[in-house]
């Protein structure tokens, strides 16, 4: 045996140990430990193995707009504290603060006040209709981007903390282009339990209720400026009938969930229902101090993103900075509320953009039936080789085993991800990894029929199909790596195992294949080719 | 074994006007239906949608779960048998919502009203918003581009830019009458489907190369033949190996049609008609088109004397 021919079957010996090493792991846990450590199994996609793929839209704009809320909070407090004389102080467009003021005078301080405390918003006057003087302010370009662009950052940051509390392995959360954020969850058992407890809102607010207030004509929208319609969404503890019962109370945020230092879920012994406790910080506990001190006697609502969960009268002050939100939950209701209270809230509302859920069993269906269906191919295309090309046939088998093999040990060692489209990618492949022998064997079979001794016909053929074969494979590589430029997840593993594939089946039709004829062929003087 | 004798001279170039009657009528019946069809049958992918997919224990029929899904006006709805057995159904609606408690929500509630709770396993739930349908279709229709630009300029480099040409008016013919097919037997455009139709363009590549490649060969060795003797004498070289070929990746595409369950089936429907295709083009097409090519210059060439 020559020693090139030694090297050469050296080297497809390696591979295949190398293959077989990387792949085990996939096959069975049954290994030691640095073997796991070492290569894991081939991850599975979310169609194969169940889970969940999400992608969520941030309601920037919500969140600009809360930015301008807050500063006009802010003013409000500002102007008062100054004694300034305003009418109004409202939000417009999104992203504009108006103050309206009765006269120039006012609107002078106003405007010196304004560009002292916030040099960076952009200043307009206009007048308005009985005189008034309208000072508009708006965010400055930069500001509004970066406020949406925080919006985001802070929404996947708290998403991140609900999906750790919620316990899924290797979950996925990534921010895509513009407000949109990406998150997998493999194998999620409960995918609308995941979607509520990620995608709530869970914006704590209480308000004080306004008592004097006509409901009927809050119900017909007429309501006093400064007020707010809500609803209290009650269950009815023994039929589960669910009634919401109109509410109006002041638009004024009196408190936030942003001052909760913890929530957790207690069994409340008189109903043996489940409530969430929550626990203010310092600055939230004292703020809930002062606020009770001044209004014992009224009520004043809890609110969960616009909605009514309980409004006890309050008895008495409290200084301790605990209280508890009730709302007749079941128990799963109250620790998912207490988990994305704990996790904090959404700066503004979430869309889903796009939900590709699958079931498990289906994953498990779809794998079985791609193996089979790879199986059975592969045994066809084994038994037309072996008919059409005899001898050499069995040659192009051995190298088509090894390509699959190879493949899957690619797949395992670069941790890439099979899907359904991945296994179809296979499929093919194994289909077009029989083209190179195909090509190669025609062309020996041409310089046999030229009347070439076998050996010099393999060497001959083998040159001349090389470059037929590089151009032809090299032409679908570079559709598989657009594919693969595009690709969003199930299309993206079509083109890795097809891209795989390729280069796989390069190397066992082209080289492992003559290296399997030159084993049998150096030793013995062969007279006659089977193929 | 062989199936084409070495010495075989099927005169495919001379046929060439047959092919083009048959490839013309392949497109305009493909055409005729995606006009009469208002464009393409997009699937939730791009078109946008909610797709619910429902395993129930017994089995039912689609006008029922019509018929309890009816309530929720769901707008337009389309209820269809997956698989083989009667009990496992894909619930189709054009909108979509993104709301948190989506449509797929309401529909189960749906039947597990109607069917009770344990009857019903909702097995896969895709919902895709609107906006992300236009955006993964305009992302489909620049991968087909880019990977035709790609190709254009390799075959313009390793081969001659008339060789591109055919190529990629085979792959254009290819893409055309697989569409064609789609819209002919009502299947609808996924995702998926853009990877088949990237799959058999690199397919059908595959198949005109070598052909090409062939009479790159051929060129230098019968240099005192006609060009479309040469042509059609490569045709003829490299036909064993091209049906060889076809023959074994139709064998695992049917296998993947038949076996690979549900979800790939319209995969391997692009795949099937998409290598059957490929493998007409590669021979009637994209050769006969550098003779085409070659006939032009040579009467523009006597037309005009300079």
């Amino acid at each position: 045996m020559s020693k090139s021919i030694k090297i050469r079957g050296g080297l497809v010996l390696l591979c295949l140990i190398l293959a077989l090493f990387s792949l085990a792991p996939t096959f069975t846990q049954n290994l030691p430990d640095w073997w796991l450590n070492s290569v894991d199994p081939i991850h599975r996609g979310l169609d194969l193995q169940g889970g969940m793929h999400l992608v969520l839209a941030v309601d920037v704009d919500k969140a600009v707009e809360s930015r301008v809320d807050t500063l006009i909070d802010q003013t409000e407090a500002m102007l008062r504290e100054k004694d300034t004389v305003y009418k109004r102080i409202e939000r417009r467009q999104g992203d504009r603060l108006v103050v309206i003021v009765y006269d120039e005078e006012a609107g002078a301080q106003v405007d010196s006040l304004m560009a002292e405390t916030y040099p960076s918003l952009e200043q307009a006057t206009l007048p308005a209709v009985g005189g008034f003087i309208e000072k508009h302010f708006r965010l400055s370009d930069v500001e509004i981007e970066n406020t949406r662009d925080y919006a985001v950052r802070q929404a996947l940051e708290t998403m991140r903390n609900r999906v750790d509390e919620f316990g899924v392995s290797e979950p996925t959360l990534q921010r895509q282009s513009g407000n949109r954020i990406l998150i997998q969850l493999p194998g999620v058992e409960d995918p609308d339990r995941a979607i509520s407890l990620i995608g709530k809102t869970a914006r704590l607010e209480f308000k004080m209720v306004v008592e004097d207030a006509n409901l009927q004509d809050a119900v017909a929208g007429k309501l006093e400026p400064g007020t707010r319609l809500l609803y209290e969404h009650n269950v009815n503890r023994s039929t589960g009938a669910v009634t919401e019962n109109p509410i109006v109370v002041y638009d004024k945020t009196a408190l936030t969930g942003d001052l909760l230092a913890d929530a957790n879920v207690r069994i409340d012994t008189r109903f043996n229902e489940p409530y969430v406790a929550i626990d203010f910080n310092a600055v939230g506990a004292k703020r809930f101090d002062q606020i009770t001190a001044a209004n014992v006697g009224k009520r004043m609502a809890i609110v969960l993103d616009d909605t009514v969960y309980s409004a006890p009268v309050i008895r008495e002050r409290i200084a301790g900075g605990s209280a508890q939100i009730s709302g007749s939950f079941t128990s799963q209701e109250a620790t998912d509320l207490a988990i994305v209270l704990r996790a904090g809230s959404l700066p503004a509302p979430v869309s889903i953009m796009e939900n590709r859920t699958v079931g498990p069993s289906l994953g498990h269906d779809s794998i079985s039936k791609g193996v089979k269906s790879v199986i059975i191919g592969g045994f066809l295309v084994i038994i037309a080789m072996v008919i059409y090309y005899q001898l050499s046939g069995v040659v192009a088998v051995i190298a088509l085993v090894l390509n699959l093999l190879f493949i899957s040990a690619l797949l395992a060692l670069l941790g890439a991800t099979l899907t359904l489209p991945g296994i179809a990618g296979i499929v093919l492949t194994v289909g077009m990894a029989v083209d190179a022998n195909v090509l190669i064997f025609e062309r020996i079979r041409e310089e046999l029929r030229l009347g070439k001794a076998p050996k010099l016909a393999l060497d001959v053929g083998y040159s001349k199909a090389f470059l037929t074969i590089i151009d032809a494979n090299l032409t679908t590589l570079l559709a598989a790596l657009v594919l693969f430029q595009f690709g969003t997840g199930p299309v993206k593993g079509f083109a890795v195992t097809l891209s795989i594939g390729i280069i796989a089946s390069l190397f066992t039709a082209i080289f492992v294949s003559r290296v399997v004829f030159n084993l049998f062929m150096d030793s013995r003087a062969v007279k006659r080719l089977s193929i | 074994m062989q199936i084409i004798k070495p010495d075989t001279k099927i005169d495919f170039v001379g046929k060439r006007k047959i092919a083009v009657i048959i490839s013309a009528v392949l497109i305009l019946v493909g055409l005729a239906s995606l006009i009469v069809k208002g464009g393409p049958n997009y699937g939730i992918d791009f078109a946008g949608g909610t797709l619910v997919q429902v395993l129930f224990e017994e089995g039912t029929d689609a006008a029922s779960i019509k018929d309890s899904l009816s309530d929720l006006e769901l707008g337009s709805m389309s209820v269809q048998l997956f698989g083989d057995n009667d009990n496992e159904f894909l619930i189709r609606v054009e909108n979509s919502s993104g709301e948190l408690k989506g449509l797929s929500n309401d529909i189960r509630d749906a039947l597990s009203a109607q069917y009770g709770p344990e009857q019903v396993d909702i097995r896969r739930v895709e919902m895709v918003g609107p906006q992300v349908g236009k955006d993964l279709r305009s992302k489909g229709i620049k991968a087909i581009f880019y990977a035709m630009l790609g190709i254009l300029v390799y075959i313009s480099w390793r081969f001659e830019f008339r060789f591109a040409i055919g190529a990629i008016i085979a792959l254009i013919h290819d893409v055309t009458i697989t569409l064609g097919a789609f819209s002919l037997f009502g299947k609808e455009l996924d995702l998926p489907i853009i990877a088949a139709f990237l799959a058999i363009i690199g397919y059908s590549l595959n198949d005109t190369i070598i052909v090409y490649d062939r009479i790159r060969e051929n060129v230098a060795k019968y240099n005192k033949e006609s060009f479309s003797f040469i042509v059609n004498r490569s045709i003829n070289d490299t036909l064993s190996r091209t049906l060889l070929t076809s023959g074994t990746t139709l064998l695992v595409v049917l296998s993947l049609f038949i076996f690979g369950g549900g979800v790939i089936h319209n995969f391997a429907f692009a795949m099937l008609v998409g290598v059957l295709i490929g493998t007409y083009s590669s021979i009637f097409v994209a050769s006969p088109i550098l003779i085409f090519w070659e006939q032009r210059k040579a009467s523009k060439l006597v037309a005009q004397p300079e």
